[in-house]
């Protein structure tokens, strides 16, 4: 394959800026919150710019590629994908725990991640077929929820309930994009409120209970109601300007469970205050209305749907992950995208990225 | 390649603008939190971080009680007053240390250890420095706290075990919870430090036992007080253990026992249920309560005795002339020998290149099957043995429960071994040899049996051949006295032994103790018919010329064990018994008194005042 030189005039150079900024504050802050972690070996920062360069390469890479070649490949990903799930799944019972890592060598990473991502290509193929005049109805969409399921069940199973939100979230986000007729997904909604309360007497006592904390964390002051007091605590005494680089001290105190990936963005408030939250949640919101755009101006089906589904993905997560550490979104485990540490993660976003930039560059070619 | 497929974009076009406000909705929301955070309560919640005013307490739940089957209470927990010290708070006030020690009579130097002990604590989490003050010390800390930033004096729950060593292998012990534990429990997880089973009920009830622990969050000022609880979680008692064993029964049991070491257990031959479980030397649980010292340690595991080991369950004996019954169901459910099979017993049996002996010295004469069982001849059972083999008295131990666990549920049960000339092979590599039969037939050599398992086997002839699972727990019940859960009997099996064939031994076991010459004649009770086997299991193989009272002389690690096992009353069995004394000597002197004692406190029999025949040494003191 020969890589047109109209490729570089068109790249997107801003969509790059966006995510490169986002990450050295990642880095920054992921180097503040973590200094005073007494951990042996590595220091996590050092890990993080590790993956952060091997997923900017990939990223690179899955750019230059035409993304119709995705296409033709994309069931045989989601395939794959899947098959991942399986073998995490079998080795987690065998070892009676939650499993959610493979393990290569002495690499280890998580395919929930990468599931994700395939979940988009393997729905956008689907739907690189135009539906009738009205959009597509229920009879057409056997194919998708069969291809959000299977995962979701194994994903839950691990469990994991935060990428099983995702999921969920990116896939309905689709069907949005992509014209579902109103009626459809009305009845949908009603199928779901219908099953749900059914679902709920087969759960037991403890389990119900630790969904309704789930939801409501303060009937749970010991745990997830207190992890939230301090988190909101660690953002609000940042006030205004914060209490500045490396001086934060609540989210420094191993308070929080998750305090270098879920509830990262609790030591950026300490520290860098509205001014600097502020500045990072309007980067975010950059990055997806340029993603948005990117998928509205791609040049066909299969590349707007494609950059959609990463959007929204995108989206997801920050919206959840913020709110959540905020406190007006229930505790699930949903990373930050390039600011929570995590090396599957941030190079599954980065492959997500990676299409983004292959449809954007792509948009005045074919 | 794909075809780029380009119908209906003007979809995507159309969605746009609606997608652009929801995503700014989103974010404006986000916006409004940071605000609402940061700026309108930026300054409170700033008050909040500064000295981390926000702070968990624990509140540890109160384990479930051990009551033994009438109710009476075995293990309950009594409140003990803690110290602790948050050592973030001291950094302002270091001299509250100084004071805090004087208070306590401790030194800093203990203080400083007990908390750079605990190295990888959350910041802010009090360290236990001292537990179980007495009054005296409560009420100077008390008094003083307003001036004692950093203290915190706290009532938890405590262990208690009101008759110190009773039954303290059955009850077991706690622990502080470790690595492993912490990791097991990932569901309800236990918080570090805590105490969990480790032995016995305790350990394998921890799941009823345990309780669900509760705590407040709360908020501290400055100096690390309690202003106000912020969110409260009470507590949820454990639930409460109804064991299958008669505090009385099982006193008279350990005083029986005086000094000597063994085990004992009783059951309900009908329902398997445990009437009483001892072990001896025994432990004194309530060290284990508070953290047990290493000196205490040491010296429970270094003792010889092994008083942390269940000997019912876990101590494996030749069964010695217990397994005599086993032999004589084997000879007659296969028809080789009949009741009225006769052998010769000259006090001595040569075989081989060697003389195999009788206890009795001159022997029993003409003897057939009920003599040689009441008065335990060896020489009947050698020739017996040789004639039914080997394979086929291991089958019948089989099926009468040896060489197998019981699955009683308690930890660390041990199997014991039938040998079998299969066995033998496997583990040895070379075949049986007929010599060894002899051994065999009267329960020594390979074979190897818990007391557990030989009270199954008496239980089991008395019961009609049937087996039951032998139980310590009858019911739970939650604090509220609703009952949670019940343990019927369950029975395990029918012994493949004819009615018949359990007859003839039955009334040779009662011959045991009742006939002129029975060996087991010091267990024989005024009222009540006892039928039972005394044993004698061989520690090292005695010289030739060895005399019988010579025992007595020995030095005790090499004197054999005694053993006595029994069934009362003989029509209706409500009481089976095994007894074995360490290193006792002989069964029908050492073990058979104490399983007297006990058999007549269940039946609720006067005591019987020792018989004139053991005033005078008589030749049956030597019986085995």
């Amino acid at each position: 394959m020969q890589i047109d030189r109209r490729l570089f005039i068109h790249f997107d150079w801003t969509l790059l800026g966006i995510v490169l900024a986002i990450a050295s504050i990642g880095i920054l802050n992921l180097y503040s919150a973590t200094a005073k972690i007494e951990m042996s070996g590595t220091p996590l920062y050092l890990k993080q710019i590790f993956w952060l360069l091997s997923g900017l390469a990939v990223m690179v890479t899955i750019a230059f590629i035409e993304y119709r070649f995705y296409s033709d490949f994309a069931y045989m990903v989601y395939s794959i994908a899947l098959f991942l799930l399986i073998v995490v799944l079998g080795y987690g019972i065998i070892t009676s725990g939650a499993q959610r890592w493979v393990k290569i060598g002495s690499l280890s990473f998580q395919p929930s991640e990468f599931v994700k991502i395939s979940l988009i290509l393997a729905l956008a193929k689907f739907f690189h077929r135009p539906p009738h005049r009205k959009g597509y109805s229920l009879k057409q969409l056997p194919l998708p929820f069969f291809f959000l399921l299977l995962p979701m069940v194994l994903i839950l199973k691990q469990p994991d309930l935060g990428t099983t939100i995702i999921l969920l979230l990116v896939f309905f986000s689709i069907l949005i994009f992509v014209k579902i007729r109103w009626s459809s997904l009305l009845t949908i909604g009603l199928a779901g409120g219908a099953v749900v309360p059914l679902l709920w007497n087969f759960l037991k006592e403890y389990q119900k209970k630790r969904i309704i904390t789930f939801f409501n964390p303060d009937l749970d002051p010991l745990g997830a109601g207190y992890h939230l007091i301090q988190s909101k605590i660690a953002v609000g005494s940042g006030g205004i300007l914060g209490k500045g680089f490396m001086n934060g001290t609540q989210s420094k105190l191993g308070f929080l469970p998750e305090q270098q990936t879920d509830f990262i963005f609790s030591a950026l408030g300490e520290e860098w205050g509205l001014i600097g939250s502020l500045f990072v949640v309007g980067l975010y919101l950059a990055l997806i209305l340029w993603g948005l755009r990117i998928a509205v101006q791609a040049k066909d089906r299969f590349g707007a749907i494609l950059a959609f589904g990463v959007v929204a993905m995108l989206f997801w997560h920050v919206f959840i992950n913020i709110g959540m550490v905020l406190g007006v979104m229930p505790v699930v485990g949903i990373p930050l995208p390039l600011l929570s540490y995590g090396g599957s993660f941030i190079i599954s976003t980065l492959i997500g990225v990676g299409l983004l930039l292959n449809v954007s560059m792509r948009r005045y070619l074919f | 390649m794909m075809e780029l497929n380009t119908q209906r974009m003007e979809d995507f076009k159309g969605i746009y603008k609606y997608l652009v406000v929801f995503v700014g909705l989103a974010f404006f929301l986000i916006f409004i939190r940071l605000w609402s955070l940061q700026v309108i309560k930026g300054s409170e919640l700033r008050r909040l971080s500064e000295n981390n005013c926000i702070r968990l307490r624990e509140n540890p739940a109160d384990r479930g009680m051990l009551l033994d089957r009438k109710g009476r209470i075995l293990a309950h927990n009594r409140p003990s007053f803690e110290v602790y010290l948050v050592p973030e708070d001291l950094k302002a006030n270091p001299e509250v240390l100084i004071k805090v020690g004087e208070m306590l009579n401790m030194t800093q130097d203990e203080i400083g250890e007990k908390i750079k002990a605990q190295k990888r604590r959350a910041p802010f989490k009090p360290v236990k420095i001292k537990s179980d003050i007495d009054w005296n010390e409560l009420a100077l800390l008390e008094t003083n706290r307003v001036y004692l930033p950093g203290l915190i004096v706290d009532v938890r729950p405590r262990r208690a075990y009101d008759f110190g060593d009773l039954a303290s292998h059955l009850i077991g012990y706690l622990g502080e919870v470790d690595e492993n534990e912490l990791k097991q429990y990932k569901e309800t997880p236990y918080r570090m430090g805590a105490l969990i089973g480790k032995y016995g009920v305790e350990y394998r009830w921890e799941n009823d036992l345990r309780g669900v622990d509760g705590g407040r969050q709360i908020e501290v000022d400055a100096l690390g007080r309690e202003i106000r609880p912020l969110g409260i979680v009470e507590p949820f008692p454990g639930n409460n253990l109804f064991l299958t064993i008669d505090l009385d029964l099982q006193k008279t049991a350990e005083e029986a026992y005086q000094d000597k070491n063994g085990a004992l257990i009783a059951m309900d031959p009908k329902t398997g249920r445990i009437l009483a479980m001892v072990s001896k030397p025994s432990f004194e649980p309530d060290i284990f309560a508070r953290n047990i010292l290493p000196e205490e340690w040491k010296s429970l595991v270094e003792n010889p005795h092994h008083p942390l080991q269940n000997k019912g369950i876990q101590g494996q004996y030749p069964a010695g002339s217990v397994f005599k019954i086993i032999t004589a169901i084997a000879g007659l459910e296969s028809g080789i020998i009949t009741p009225n099979t006769q052998f010769t017993c000259t006090g001595a049996f040569p075989y081989g290149n060697r003389d195999f002996r009788c206890w009795k010295e001159g022997g029993h004469g003409a003897i057939s099957l009920h003599r040689a069982i009441v008065e335990s001849c060896d020489i009947y059972f050698y020739q017996a043995g040789l004639k039914v083999g080997v394979d086929l008295i291991a089958h019948y131990a089989n099926e009468l429960g040896l060489g197998r666990v019981t699955g009683i549920s308690l930890p660390h049960e041990k199997p014991g071994t039938v040998p079998s000339s299969s066995w033998k092979k496997k583990r040895f590599g070379v075949p049986w040899y007929s010599g060894e039969t002899l051994s065999f037939s009267v329960g020594q050599g390979y074979l190897n049996a818990t007391p557990l398992q030989l009270l199954m086997l008496i239980s089991g002839v008395a019961n009609g051949g049937k087996l039951y699972l032998p139980q310590v727990v009858e019911r739970i019940e939650n604090i509220y006295g609703k009952k949670l859960k019940e343990y019927p009997p369950v029975e395990l099996g029918r012994a493949n032994v004819s009615e018949k064939t359990l007859q003839i031994v039955q009334e040779a076991l009662r011959g045991a103790v009742n006939d002129p010459h029975g060996t087991g004649w010091i267990c024989a009770l005024k009222g009540v018919k006892v039928a039972g086997k005394t044993g004698t299991a061989q520690v090292i193989r005695l010289p030739e010329n060895f005399k019988k009272g010579d025992m007595n002389r020995m030095p005790l690690k090499f004197r054999d064990h005694a053993w006595f096992v029994a069934y009362a009353p003989f029509e209706d069995p409500k009481i089976s018994i095994a007894v074995l004394v360490e290193h006792g000597g002989f069964g029908a002197s050492a073990a058979a008194p104490i399983a007297k004692k006990v058999i007549e406190k269940y039946l609720n029999l006067e005591p019987s005042p020792p018989s004139k025949m053991a005033e005078k040494e008589s030749d049956l003191d030597y019986a085995d």
